[in-house]
């Protein structure tokens, strides 16, 4: 085998020669910080790094950065790196991906882990802590900035196992009910305060000629996401917090009679032909229309009513006015029972770090901190909250935004994340969804309940 | 008996028609009825492709409420979705483009030329074990590359493959050669499969007579094999030239996690948007990215219009 | 890294490959002997099987030892080991209804597919062969080809877009169904023919390879055979069931294997399109849901064996095919 010999010489010799010639292109382009007084932080003595000189000098430090988040609002993201990367002196690489969840298992189980990651469901944390080891603990500044300003609710959701691994970043408020305002005051309808008024409103809007409900559940490999979010509300509304952890947690069975009861009442308003599906055609028409479209009925009056997070103020077109007095709002998905009154359902995004460096150590901290929120605010046109209590409310820019910050920020507040984040992939990514979806196009509540059931991994 | 073939002219346009079997056939046919058959075809092909074209040019408000056939009875036109997939990004389009060429071209050339000499070996050749080899290698097209993305990432990333840093800089071929080497991986199996059976269509006598000659297996590959090969290898080539231009997997496992290598597929993967679809950008995008491999297919069909030996047999 | 790095990079790896390969090539000739045409074959083969026995078949032998295990993406041997649980994923799959409906999908795919895709693109071949505007309507059905799955199936999710009959439409299937007077209609939720409308997303974009290899072959059948079946009287469709589908017999099977082989693995159509649901889903789509999405390795590990095994008809038809084409 001596010409196989060879050929693997001279293989080596190539990637050698090729190796070092990318050393020598790239040498001379290298990072604008470098040129800073090297010692003392760049940022040192300039009054916006005052908070952040406990990080000291890490010039020359690169933290790779990996999320979901893509354009266009990665970009506000980046900018608010800014003022660590001024004051540092280090440079936070980020790359978001639409194929974030797949590729980010795939990068930790192939050794090619970023330094940090946003991970959006604390069950995708608790995957990658148990089968991967590859999550490392969060420092104690950043578990004493979490103490400070987000709470125990919060914590807990980036726990995994009694350690501390993920603080939270972005949040947002899943209990909205999107309308028009404008066209409430035309028909002199009026925002509900009870299930029960909702239900009378509903009726009110057949009796005028419009489709009260409009809603839309495909989302591509995601399909029937936004189903689970309506049953989660009601059965927070209906059962209670308590019920509703046991219910996540899989303490009581999937299809508990309290569940049934609460997906009933789902069905009874997006399963009514009579309510749905404004503008776009009856009940089965929910499974294929993208969810993105969902709402937009209501901008020509063909619908009333359009039970969607808080994230979907991005999906209305340009131009159109988001406030309590313009085109649309969303209103607070009123209370079934006085006994539980209003929880808040929600989602947000967790950091994960994957390295130990002081320099991910240090951007780990500053994304928990107030400073970073803030600046965060600052940077976002519209459509970002954080349930971060230093974040000051006026520096957000749009109405809906505020008034969910107000929601997250309200200490009497009962806040639950969003249940389906938290089950285990098979079921919240998996059986949760495919069998609302066919819970939509004919199944009915029980057998649906049942699948999901049988489908919980032992 | 001459053994190169230069590329014959698109037949048709220039050369009298010379009755081949299929417009023989096609006259059988019956002339119109073929015409006939061939334009429904045509078009059911290709309306989707042009609603699309059109949407790219309406407006969001009018593409997200209404069909794109109204254009023709309220034509409202705008080159904004264009704008926003040119201008939308932080790193400029052109960054991704030539990301695109500079993944492209060493993914198309490797294996092409790796798979010629394979399929060289195991057509004309002799050795042990060959047949069962082959079946083996034709076999192993069916490996998914999801199956393959932890296992190779590994690979790339531990001991003993891991001399240099897997991205960045200052890896080896400016983090570029994971890519480069992967779709080379991937794309052998069925492109030593493809040029095989083009090359067992090669009359033996052809290969007999310059052993008898006295020609080694390396003058007979380069000096007879590769020009009758040419369509074929064209063929491949603009094969495997898409499925590098239209990867979006491979560049997101094995680039490491760097955007600066990142082809145009990445951005236009953002461009469906935070939530899912922002029809009207990806629209645009895609016909950004259609033109390069439109331009290559047009520019290499004259290689492959004309057949392998229609000329070269007999001369 | 500057772009102009970036084309030197290229270039020179590139012409590095070419010398590397070049010199082996020339040391080679040197060798005459019966042993020197073993190093000879050896050369020529060795590169590539090296790169797939690392790239493809180790992987997939990793797939099948996964197949074997629970949940969690499984250490080699040696490391601590994880739970071994034997054939249990396969009884899963052959006793979930979901998964049952999985492989009667996916044989469905398996078998139309191909057909269709080769049928069709071997008739254009057929009918624009020499015409007049033949690099134009080449052009027009390898379109498809340029456009990637994911942009396919979202160009077909629009034509197939579903609003009710009374609404405006956005899809053109049903813009004509609603022109024409008909009740709008449910392309991608109607079993079972929403998996049909699926597969002509894969057929548009496949008959593009099709016709084109095809169409090579078509080239090449040589004008005497052609000549001489003419004097015989034989003629249109005779000529092209006796003599042409002869004559590009090969091809044809290298075409209808290569698109069968494409088919059992695509899984972005169904994702795309459908995201799995109302009864749509396939083998591949299903193995990527649960190695990826449920991060359920062991599972989805055994559907990837799954599809291995399915390989296995078309494996041994092409074995006879060459015998038969050796014996000649």
């Amino acid at each position: 085998m001596k010409n196989q010999r060879t050929r693997k010489g001279l293989a080596t010799i190539a990637v050698i020669a090729v190796s070092s010639l990318g050393l020598a292109a790239c040498a001379d382009d290298g990072d604008g910080g470098s040129n800073e007084v090297s010692g003392d932080a760049p940022g040192a003595g300039r009054a916006e790094c005052a908070q952040l000189e406990q990080f000291g000098d890490l010039t020359g430090k690169e933290v790779s950065v990996y999320t979901s988040i893509i354009a266009p609002e990665d970009a506000v993201h980046k900018e608010s790196y800014k003022v660590f990367e001024e004051c540092t002196g280090a440079t936070v690489a980020y790359e978001g991906s639409s194929e974030f969840e797949a590729q980010l298992v795939v990068r930790v189980q192939g050794g090619n882990a970023p330094d940090i990651a946003y991970i959006p469901q604390p069950g995708l944390l608790q995957t990658l802590v148990r089968d991967t080891d590859a999550v490392v603990a969060a420092p104690d500044p950043v578990s004493e900035n979490v103490d400070e300003f987000f709470g125990e609710d919060w914590k807990a959701y980036g726990t995994v196992d009694d350690t501390f691994y993920a603080a939270p970043l972005g949040a947002n408020v899943k209990s909205f009910v999107w309308y028009s305002p404008s066209m409430f005051e035309e028909n002199g309808w009026e925002v509900p305060q009870t299930w029960d008024d909702m239900v009378a409103l509903s009726d009110d809007m057949v009796d005028a000629g419009v489709d009260p409900w409009c809603a839309g559940i495909e989302s591509g490999d995601a399909t029937g996401w936004p189903t689970t979010d309506w049953l989660e509300d009601v059965v927070l509304r209906d059962a209670g917090p308590d019920v509703y952890d046991q219910w996540v947690n899989h303490e009581i069975p999937f299809n508990d009679p309290a569940i049934v009861e609460s997906l009933d009442r789902v069905g009874d308003i997006l399963k009514n032909d009579d309510y749905v599906n404004g503008g776009i055609g009856d009940v089965k028409s929910i499974a294929t229309t993208a969810f993105q479209e969902g709402g937009l009925p209501i901008l020509d009056g063909e619908c009333g009513l359009h039970r969607q997070a808080s994230f979907y103020a991005a999906q209305w077109p340009e131009g159109t006015d988001v406030s309590e007095t313009g085109d649309v709002f969303a209103f607070y998905l009123p209370t079934t029972s006085d006994e539980f009154g209003t929880p808040v359902l929600g989602g947000g995004e967790f950091v994960a770090a994957f390295s130990d460096r002081p320099e991910v150590q240090a951007f780990q901290t500053y994304l928990s901190s107030d400073v970073w929120a803030n600046e965060k605010a600052i940077a976002t046109p519209g459509g970002w909250v954080s349930a971060n209590t230093g974040l000051d409310i006026a520096n957000l820019k749009s109405p809906i935004d505020k008034l969910s910050a107000e929601i997250l920020q309200d200490p009497e507040a009962v806040f639950r994340f969003d249940g389906s984040d938290q089950m285990p992939g098979a079921v919240g990514a998996g059986s949760f969804w495919s069998e609302m979806t066919n819970w939509i196009t004919g199944a009915d509540t029980q057998t649906t309940l049942d699948n999901i059931e049988d489908s919980w991994p032992s | 008996m001459t053994t190169t073939t230069p590329p014959a002219p698109v037949a048709g346009v220039t050369a009298a028609p010379r009755k081949s079997a299929s417009s023989a056939a096609r006259e059988g046919l019956t002339g119109r009825w073929a015409s006939a058959a061939a334009i429904v075809i045509a078009v059911l092909w290709t309306l989707p492709t042009f609603g699309l074209f059109i949407s790219s040019f309406r407006p969001e408000s009018e593409v997200k409420t209404n069909g794109w056939w109204n254009v023709f009875t309220d034509p409202q036109l705008t080159l904004d979705s264009y704008k926003q997939v040119i201008n939308g990004a932080d790193i400029d389009l052109a960054t991704y483009l030539i990301n695109s060429v500079v993944i492209t071209i060493p993914s198309v050339l490797i294996p092409i030329s790796l798979a010629v000499m394979a399929a060289y070996a195991f057509a004309w050749i002799p050795f042990r074990g060959r047949d069962t080899l082959f079946v083996a290698v034709f076999a192993l097209q069916i490996v998914p590359i999801q199956v393959t993305m932890i296992p190779l990432l590994r690979l790339y990333v531990d001991p003993p493959f891991n001399l240099m840093p897997l991205s960045g800089n200052d890896a080896p071929g400016g983090g570029f050669y994971t890519v480069w080497l992967s779709h080379t991986i991937f794309a052998l199996p069925l492109a030593i499969f493809l040029l095989h059976n083009f090359m067992r269509e090669i009359p033996g006598e052809l290969i007999e007579s310059a052993r008898v000659d006295g020609a080694g297996h390396v003058q007979i590959f380069s000096k007879i094999m590769l020009p009758l090969m040419t369509p074929a290898i064209a063929a491949f080539g603009i094969f495997q030239f898409l499925w590098v231009w239209n990867d979006l997997l491979v560049a997101l496992v094995f680039a490491g996690g760097n955007p600066s290598v990142s082809p145009l597929t990445v951005r236009l993967a953002a461009l469906a948007g935070q939530r899912g679809e922002d029809w009207h950008l990806l629209s645009a995008g895609a016909f950004v990215s259609l033109v390069v491999p439109l331009v290559v297919f047009l520019s290499l069909q004259r290689y492959f219009v004309r057949g392998l030996l229609a000329g070269s047999v007999k001369g | 890294m500057s772009s102009t790095d970036k084309l030197v990079q290229m270039v020179i790896a590139v012409v590095l490959f070419f010398a590397v390969m070049g010199v082996i090539l020339i040391l080679t000739t040197k060798l005459r002997s019966r042993t020197g045409e073993k190093v000879q074959a050896a050369a020529f083969i060795a590169p590539s099987l090296l790169l797939i026995a690392i790239g493809l078949l180790y992987p997939a032998l990793r797939t099948i030892y996964q197949s074997f295990f629970g949940s969690a993406y499984e250490p080699l041997v040696g490391s601590e080991g994880g739970t071994f649980n034997g054939l249990d994923n396969y009884r899963q799959i052959f006793t979930n209804d979901d998964l049952l409906q999985v492989l009667q999908n996916t044989a469905v795919w398996v078998v139309l597919t191909p057909l269709l895709a080769t049928g069709i693109g071997l008739v254009y071949a057929v009918l624009i062969d020499r015409s007049r505007f033949e690099k134009v309507a080449k052009a027009l059905i390898f379109l498809p080809m340029a456009i990637s799955l994911v942009g396919a199936s979202i160009i077909w999710k629009f034509v197939y877009d579903y609003k009710g009959s009374d609404q405006s439409q956005l899809g053109v299937l049903n813009g004509l169904l609603k022109a024409a007077g008909f009740d709008t209609y449910r392309f991608l939720l109607t079993e079972p023919w929403n998996t049909l409308f699926l597969i002509v997303i894969i057929v548009w974009v496949q008959a593009g390879f099709a016709m084109t290899i095809l169409s090579a072959a078509i080239k090449a059948i040589p004008d005497d055979i052609i000549e001489a079946a003419r004097l015989d009287g034989v003629n249109g469709l005779k000529l092209f069931r006796y003599i042409t589908v002869p004559s590009i017999r090969p091809s044809l099977i290298v075409v209808l294997t290569t698109i069968s082989i494409t088919t059992l693995k695509v899984f972005d159509i169904v994702r795309t399109a459908t995201g799995g649901q109302f009864g749509t889903s396939v083998l591949a789509y299903e193995f990527y849901v649960q190695s990826f999405r449920s991060f359920n390795f062991g599972l989805g590990a055994a559907l990837a064996t799954l599809i291995f095994v399915l390989v296995t008809p078309i494996v041994v038809y092409n074995i006879r095919q060459m015998r038969r084409l050796e014996a000649r």
